[in-house]
């Protein structure tokens, strides 16, 4: 057994008697109305090579929302956004007390992108947001209902951002085939022809590097993490 | 300091810490676009066991763990040690994205949980967690997994049905969705001793070319596995 956290909750006990035997009594509590609205800051960090960030969407919701999830097909609006990089009807599924913000533009590698967003204050408020590699065919990063309703004002959380694979568009690397730069090729297209109509984990362009056929260049490809995200409160 | 009150308190937490740690719900959720696991070992077991260790040679056990998915020789092992084991949870393959789980396992008094399953189709890749410290505290904490390679095998990436420790080869591709006819990607192991995956290589070619995996499928970037593991 953990004799450390035995030993702590032992001692937080002990303590507790201590001053229960004292005081005699706890009647001098202190009530702290939250605030109506909250504000947080989240700053979005490309760390790719290569591959620049379509504009973000941050969304604030309840604990019954969610963007996507691995192993589910993606939503028409997450495909909209993997396959072509436009993330607005992504923000039009935040309704009522949910709410959204877009990005101001791509964010570039080695760039970062501040973005304000405030709600209303409630029990479980989850944060979400999402952004395509655009240099890609289906391949699309984020961060799904992160919890921020313990978060004090001035205090952060840090996430690193994973690479998804919405699993709407085969990873052909074809010419044509992607938005970015690196093509200037097609963006959604509503067929889907994945391996499987799934969201996964991404697994990795292939690139020039191994496969003549592809558009890519090496310097496109993607590790496992693409960026960081920095959620503050700030009110 | 009030002793007397803390030296009553203290028999009252032993009771309830020993009651809520020891039963565990493991939650295993495959990651990967295209890549398959074998039936998955979860055990329990003391702070100096281990089912496999970054840096060391692969155990014969091991061996056969990751080369054919076999994990009868490391339940063995498990069980002469006191550990507490859950062998194939998923009953059989856990595909792309699928999860796995392992409900109330009774840890008893082992501390640490390790988990290991074979990637295929790889030649000697594995999914695996090397003695995570179960929190004393009742809760929800998440984990992920990296792909290893045991380096007991050479990534020649050529599909053959070689599944016996020893022999080259990849025992199955069970999606289906390569090709065969490959060359051979590698012809040994140049780091003979457990180490993080390269990875896949693949190639575009279905009757040919140096690998009988598709690259744009069975690559794959760590982590390969998520893991929710419920202190009850």
């Amino acid at each position: 057994m953990a004799i450390s956290s035995f030993a702590k909750r032992a001692l937080a006990v002990a303590v507790m008697a201590a001053g229960l035997s004292a005081c005699g009594s706890d009647d001098d509590t202190i009530v702290v109305l939250p605030p109506d609205t909250l504000d947080f800051e989240v700053t979005v960090y490309n760390d790719t090579a290569a591959q620049p960030l379509s504009p973000v969407v941050v969304g604030i919701h309840g604990a019954t929302m969610s963007l996507w999830s691995v192993g589910l097909s993606a939503s028409v609006p997450l495909e909209t956004m993997a396959e072509g990089g436009n993330a607005a009807d992504l923000a039009a599924m935040f309704t009522d007390t949910n709410v959204a913000v877009l990005g101001a533009g791509a964010i570039g590698p080695g760039n970062y992108e501040k973005l304000m967003i405030s709600a209303e204050d409630r029990t479980e408020m989850k944060l979400s947001l999402a952004s395509m590699m655009v240099n890609t065919n289906d391949a699309f990063t984020g961060l799904n209902a992160i919890d921020v309703s313990g978060l004090m004002v001035g205090d952060s959380m840090s996430y690193t951002l994973p690479a998804y694979d919405a699993g709407t568009e085969a990873n052909s690397e074809a010419m044509g085939s992607i938005p970015g730069p690196a093509d200037g090729g097609e963006g959604f297209n509503a067929a889907r022809d994945d391996t499987m109509n799934k969201v996964s984990r991404h697994p990795g362009l292939v690139t020039q590097a191994d496969d003549a056929m592809s558009v890519l260049l090496p310097d496109h490809r993607i590790s496992g993490t693409v960026g960081r995200v920095v959620i503050t409160r700030t009110n | 300091m009030d002793l007397k009150s803390s030296l009553l308190a203290m028999p009252l937490i032993a009771v309830s810490t020993l009651s809520q740690a020891a039963v565990v719900d493991v939650k295993i959720t495959n990651l990967t676009q295209g890549i398959y696991y074998t039936p998955l070992l979860v055990t329990a077991h003391t702070s100096d066991a281990h089912l496999f260790e970054v840096g060391q040679t692969a155990s014969s056990a091991l061996q056969a763990m990751a080369e054919g998915g076999d994990i009868s020789g490391l339940q063995t092992i498990a069980d002469g040690i006191s550990a507490v084991s859950s062998a194939n949870p998923a009953g059989g393959l856990l595909a792309p994205t699928e999860y796995a789980m392992v409900s109330d396992l009774d840890t008893g008094s082992n501390t640490h949980l390790s988990i290991v399953a074979m990637l295929l189709p790889t030649n000697d890749g594995f999914v695996g967690k090397d003695s995570w410290e179960i929190p004393s505290e009742a809760g929800t904490y998440t984990f992920y997994m990296n792909g290893y390679d045991a380096g007991t095998e050479a990534n020649d990436e050529i599909v053959n049905g070689g599944g016996m420790s020893g022999v080259p080869g990849i025992p199955a591709n069970p999606g289906m969705n390569g090709g065969t006819g490959g060359s051979g990607v590698a012809t040994a192991s140049a780091n003979t001793k457990i180490h993080i995956h390269p990875g896949n290589v693949g190639d575009q070619d279905a009757a040919g070319g140096m690998s009988d995996l598709d690259s744009r499928i069975h690559r794959w970037l760590n982590p390969v596995a998520k893991v929710v593991v419920t202190v009850k």
